[in-house]
């Protein structure tokens, strides 16, 4: 660990993974938690996988096209926030349709992205990390980005705390008291959108969505209320990338997954220490 | 019958929408014996006019007219099925109403929601829910609070001020799912307490609550009559009625009786309600039909 610290010191590129990191903690704490409680992760997931569509496409433009201005993660930005008002309509509209809708966005914006990267030159070999995480590549450029929509993200959590609130807890009460319901379902949908791309830029899109869910989860087996939840998901949740970047760092493993391995870890711990107290008492 | 209900409050956003925008609806219905507004004094608390309420073109509710007398506690009293809870839903535009009007103090309902409280059937929360009690409680003051400002100080001890009304005040941190069915009842009527409304409307706040709750319930319910609120309360125990409600609302898809419960409260009027359930709903959805394909009137 000692070494990991030192090294964090010398090296510019592991300050930039761990601002990186730090920085989509604090959304994945706040945002993490409305998706858990809503029970709409399934829904991010379909979000995550259109991601790539739209980093393929994005990329496209700007090698082939020479559109220099719009980036992977602009394009991801875009295809996200296209893809939670896409689902957050059907979901609206036509509720039995719903997981129709997201398991075809989940393929055709995999393979809408697996396509533009084929065709794409120099762009195969990057596949890789989109799918898997690359913050050891992080650019300040790209850390700039990632603290624009952060802040976005926490300020929009935070400042429609009682009405997300509402509507999580108990829409029809929330209806009865005069909030927007579908407004802020949708907004919800579209802060899970920007989340993932912000999450997607630390452990990749397949990955996205366990690094959203799991914090959250965690932190919901022993916290009251919600803004407890948020506040400890995103101490978990720099917990898990921290030790997954020194990890990683130190055996020398992709960083993307062994974050992802300490959620998954954490999580099932806590589930079996609980199921452990449980028997005790029992 | 709980099965539909649960179904509907557990129904994901938009979804009592969808029912109605893609359901038909019949045209406004003129019926014999027509209530005009003029009988509806203009300040009742609740003033309801011939309204018509159907779950995909089956008349749940038919023609109901009534208005609240201010100041009353009102037993809304019918057997399973009966629409009662529709006939709160509808009021407070849960569901949507194929014709009629409602008012609250002679404004619909969308300018009187501070005024209005409403205390659901335990079905439609999911009691997993990362919230304390009090959290629950706090929801009901975040009218008064501003959805933008943050809850202060006073606005915490009325939450607790309405937990110790229906005596949960030690349990206030306490998480819901952690609670007993009869004590996460009384928090959701805290919180319509805390919202400090003038019209209440409750859907069986006294089913599964033992003895001393259901007295400390109805004790609660006599102090909101006696302020000067109007209260009205699905009940199923015929028994308390008498003892509990001074108005009665006999309730079966139509008004079967209203009115005070010394006079309307009669073995007849019962028999009505409860006995002909089947040919009320036969009639009603009979009726329907004819309007809905008939020519325009
Ligand atoms: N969402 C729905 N879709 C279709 N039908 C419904 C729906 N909700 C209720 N119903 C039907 O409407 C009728 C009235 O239901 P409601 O829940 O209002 O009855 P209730 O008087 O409250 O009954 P209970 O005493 O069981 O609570 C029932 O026949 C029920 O089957
Ligand atoms: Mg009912």
């Amino acid at each position: 660990m000692f070494e990991f610290i030192e090294n964090v010191a010398r090296y510019p590129f592991l300050q930039h993974a761990v601002a990186a990191g730090l920085l989509a903690s604090v959304a994945c704490g706040v945002v993490g938690t409305y998706v858990v409680v809503r029970r709409i992760t399934y829904i991010a997931g379909g979000i995550a996988h259109c991601v790539l569509g739209g980093i393929g496409i994005a990329r496209y433009l700007n090698i082939e096209h020479g559109w220099t201005w719009l980036t992977p993660l602009g394009g991801a930005t875009v295809a996200a926030i296209i893809a939670a008002l896409l689902i957050g309509w059907v979901s609206l509209r036509a509720k039995e349709r719903e997981d129709t809708i997201i398991s075809a966005l989940y393929a055709v914006g995999m393979a809408t992205g697996v396509l533009f990267i084929q065709i794409t030159t120099g762009m195969a070999t990057d596949l890789q990390s989109y799918l898997f995480g690359n913050i050891l590549l992080v650019t300040p450029q790209q850390i700039w980005m990632i603290g624009v929509l952060n802040a976005v993200i926490v300020g929009a959590g935070l400042l429609f705390y009682k009405q997300l609130l509402a509507v999580c807890f108990d829409e029809e009460f929330a209806r009865l008291r005069g909030v927007p319901v579908e407004l802020f379902y949708l907004l919800l949908l579209c802060l899970a959108a920007l989340t993932v791309v912000l999450l997607s830029s630390v452990v990749g899109i397949i990955l996205v969505i366990a690094l959203l869910s799991l914090p959250a989860a965690v932190a919901g087996f022993f916290c009251r209320s919600l803004w407890q939840m948020m506040i400890s998901a995103t101490l978990l949740c720099t917990l898990f990338v921290i030790g997954g970047l020194w990890t990683g760092y130190s055996l020398n493993l992709l960083a993307g997954p062994t974050i992802i391995v300490w959620a998954g870890g954490s999580y099932l711990l806590v589930t079996a220490a609980r199921a452990a107290g449980r028997l005790r008492r029992a | 019958m709980r099965r539909w209900f649960s179904h509907t409050s557990a129904a994901p956003p938009g979804c009592v929408e969808g029912t109605a925008a893609g359901g038909r609806r019949p045209r406004a219905v003129a019926t014999v014996g027509l209530a005009t507004g003029a009988e509806h004094p203009r300040e009742a608390p609740l003033s309801i006019h011939d309204m018509t309420v159907a779950y995909q073109q089956r008349p749940v509710l038919w023609d109901v007219d009534y208005d609240a007398p201010e100041g009353s506690l009102v037993g809304i009293v019918g057997p399973n099925g009966a629409g009662k809870s529709t006939l709160l839903k509808a009021v407070l535009d849960l569901v949507p109403k194929a014709s009629g009007r409602v008012m609250f103090y002679g404004q619909p309902y969308r300018r009187q929601r501070a005024l209005v409280g409403y205390v659901p059937q335990r079905e439609s929360i999911d009691w997993d829910f990362p919230v304390s009690a009090l959290d629950v409680v706090l929801m009901g003051r975040y009218g008064r609070i501003g959805w933008f400002r943050p809850v202060t100080r006073a606005h915490r001890l009325a939450a607790l001020d309405a937990l110790a009304r229906v005596g949960l005040a030690d349990l206030a941190r306490r998480q819901i799912s952690q609670l007993s069915g009869g004590q996460q009842q009384r928090v959701f009527l805290a919180r319509a307490l805390a919202q400090e409304a003038r019209v209440y409307l409750m859907d069986e706040p006294l089913a599964s609550v033992d003895a001393t709750t259901e007295r400390t319930i109805i004790a609660i319910l006599r102090e909101l009559r006696d302020e000067g609120r109007t209260v009205l309360v699905v009940h199923h125990d015929l028994q308390t009625v008498p003892e509990y409600f001074d108005h009665v609302l006999l309730l079966n898809t139509r008004v079967v009786a209203h009115g005070p419960t010394a006079r309307t409260f009669t073995a007849e009027n019962l028999r009505k309600t409860y006995g002909g359930r089947l040919t009320l709903l036969e009639e009603a959805a009979h009726a329907l039909a004819q309007r809905g394909g008939g020519a325009p009137a």
